[in-house]
């Protein structure tokens, strides 16, 4: 069995209650960071434990605290990231509902390491039904002392709110939850100034997913360097993965990371292969903003050597040939998966979400939907294909926050892999009139079997 | 009708104010927003929106432009249970737009109606992070998943029988 640092605990009855959580030797990260290390240490171990964002950029999380301005006389906040909403990602849900006091466990020794006295979890809206027991484990917490005032008889203090949002995408990305969490519009910030120096009420803010503050926990109890043990190069520790689609056994999985991606969906103790006895076609590794990877390439890399499941091992080819560990979002397609369609519900989503603000992306997401979905239902042309890539490389770059890119990049990497795909659609319209086309007959271009 | 909040979610307005810094009380709005949506008939008129402004000292217009930009908040009525199947790509895969059909079938509507009798609306909505569950619905604060035709006839059923109006603050859990 591999080693499990985040959800050891998942299946113990009732680990989401205090007594349960503390039993098992919770909140322990927070008597070893108050009474025997200083915030500068916190901030060391983290370091050294060569932890990287969760929530999808893998942005090391020690550098990212470091730039806190620890100079301004304004007050300091964390605020973590539980907007989670990239499609194929549910882990931070699964984390919150199971073991809520994790996380407040995981703010309260960051929030000291940071120096904040107010901290913010941003859970977005749909999930109010985590906020119910995240602001139960809370209230418990502040019961037995581990929130407030003095905690610990440290003369620390904290105080840690929930706040939900309203159904927006956009909000993950941080400055936009900023904007959201002050009452406004979930437009993203032009950016310097980042959070660091000028985040939320334009003071010294920190924002983390989930998943990175819920790592601090183990960190501090074993230390950094012992976390870096753990994984394989400059991929430390463990990682949740949110496995779905087309697989036998959908779910969250914790993972070390560097695990062989062929024993991730194969093995009994993960996906469970393939569901309906059927064969892989591809896999969106990351969560939908990440280049989709026929089966040959997410198995093996263009060298021929096996992917591992880590931050460099799927970036290995670059965007030609790889693509992104991402939020952990594993979605898998068997072979009647149609790439066109499956690809449409993402444009279609990336539309959605787009906030206005920047007219590559206002535009490119809404013009790039329209285009798959003449293509999808047969009414297109040949020059459509080019015209796709065209947008979403005009996009691409061109935006304020990254969603832009996020939606540019499935487009881009669906027809790099599988463009003679979308030259079927256009010559064959009645054969694609069914959704479920390819149920009826299959259909592999010669380049994608030739990769497996 | 007077719009005003009960007396029991006004102190948990004040409360919810509490949170934020002197002068940042307009980070309440979001969670207002649910709140009033709650409790007035589950979508936001101009009335009650401006209502919400004048708790949190800020312009009309601050807060219509943050209830039409948020896909939860309601800027129409709504029946009285409002059912939203998720149909972003990892749902897909495993069958939601045979549910959504399933769905406009059994209902006789399309997605974005609601029902003669104003009992049920039926929306679309994008990845609401059950992708492991798939597919999925939320009615109100309570998500239902590992759907099949079957499960949600009989969702449909008891919930046509419930008397609340479905809304993201409370749990109307029906066994399926």
């Amino acid at each position: 069995m591999a080693r499990k640092l985040l959800l050891e605990h998942e299946n113990i009855p009732g680990i989401a209650t205090f007594d349960v959580y503390r039993k098992n030797g919770g909140y322990a990260s927070v008597e070893k960071a108050i009474k025997t290390m200083t915030p500068d240490e916190v901030t060391e171990e983290v370091k050294k434990s060569g932890l990287r964002g969760r929530g999808g950029a893998g942005f090391p999380a020690g550098m990212k605290w470091s730039f806190l301005d620890r100079k301004s006389t304004k007050p300091r906040y964390l605020v973590c990231n539980a907007d989670e909403s990239e499609p194929g990602t549910f882990k931070d849900r699964y984390l919150m509902e199971k073991i809520p006091h994790l996380l407040i466990e995981g703010m309260i020794t960051s929030s000291y390491a940071l120096g904040a006295n107010t901290s913010y979890i941003y859970v977005r809206g749909e999930y109010m039904y985590v906020i119910r027991i995240l602001e139960k484990a809370i209230e418990e917490a502040y019961a037995a002392g581990f929130l407030g005032n003095n905690i610990l008889g440290s003369g620390y203090s904290l105080d840690m709110y929930v706040q939900p949002g309203g159904g927006a995408y956009i909000c993950g990305e941080e400055t936009a939850l900023l904007e959201s969490l002050e009452g406004k519009r979930g437009n993203p910030r032009l950016k310097p100034p980042f959070p660091a120096i000028a985040g939320l009420y334009a003071s010294p803010t920190v924002v983390n997913n989930v998943e990175t503050i819920a790592a601090v926990v183990p960190i501090v109890n074993n230390g950094g360097e012992e976390y870096a043990k753990i994984g394989i190069g400059k991929s430390t520790g463990t990682k949740l993965i949110s496995a779905g689609g087309h697989i036998n056994n959908p779910g969250v999985y914790e993972i070390e990371l560097g695990l062989p991606v062929e024993e991730f969906i194969y093995s009994k103790e993960y996906c469970g292969g393939i569901w309906k006895g059927r064969k892989l076609k591809a896999v969106v590794a990351g969560g939908s903003s990440v280049p989709i990877l026929p089966a040959g390439l997410i198995l093996k890399t263009a060298k021929g050597e096996p992917r591992l499941m880590s931050y460099e091992s799927l970036s290995e080819g670059g965007f030609v040939t790889g693509t992104m560990l991402g939020s952990g979002g594993f979605i898998v397609l068997d072979e009647t998966a149609c790439i066109v369609h499956h690809l449409y519900t993402f444009a279609r989503f990336y539309h959605h979400e787009s906030c206005g603000q920047c007219s590559p992306c206002r535009e490119g997401t809404g013009w790039m939907e329209k285009v798959i979905h003449r293509i999808e239902h047969g009414h297109g042309h040949m020059r459509d294909i080019d015209l796709l890539v065209d947008v979403a490389k005009k996009i691409e770059g061109n935006t304020i926050c990254p969603l832009g890119d996020a939606a540019a990049w499935p487009v881009a990497s669906a027809i790099r892999h599988f463009r003679e795909e979308f030259e079927y659609h256009i010559k064959y319209p009645e054969k694609v009139k069914n959704p479920k086309h390819f149920e009826i007959e299959p259909f592999v271009s010669e380049r994608v079997a030739a990769l497996v | 009708m007077e719009v005003k909040f009960s007396d029991e979610t006004l102190a948990l307005v004040n409360k919810i104010i509490k949170r934020y810094p002197e002068g940042k009380q307009k980070s309440a709005l979001l969670p207002l927003l649910h709140l009033a949506q709650a409790e007035f008939d589950g979508w936001l008129s101009p009335a009650v929106m401006d209502y919400v402004a004048s708790i949190l000292h800020i312009k009309p217009i601050e807060v219509y432009e943050v209830a039409s930009f948020y896909t939860m908040y309601n800027m129409k009525p709504v029946g009285k249970c409002l059912i939203e199947v998720c149909r972003t790509g990892p749902c897909m895969l495993r069958g939601a737009e045979d549910i959504v059909a399933h769905i406009e079938n059994r209902l006789g509507i399309k997605e974005g109606e609601t029902t003669a009798d104003g009992l049920f609306t039926l929306k679309t909505t994008e990845c609401l992070g059950s992708c492991g569950t798939a597919p999925m619905l939320q009615c109100g604060a309570d998500y239902y998943e590992n759907l099949t035709n079957e499960k949600v006839d009989t969702l449909l059923d008891k919930l046509a029988v419930v008397k609340e109006h479905s809304t993201y603050m409370r749990s109307n859990r029906q066994e399926i």
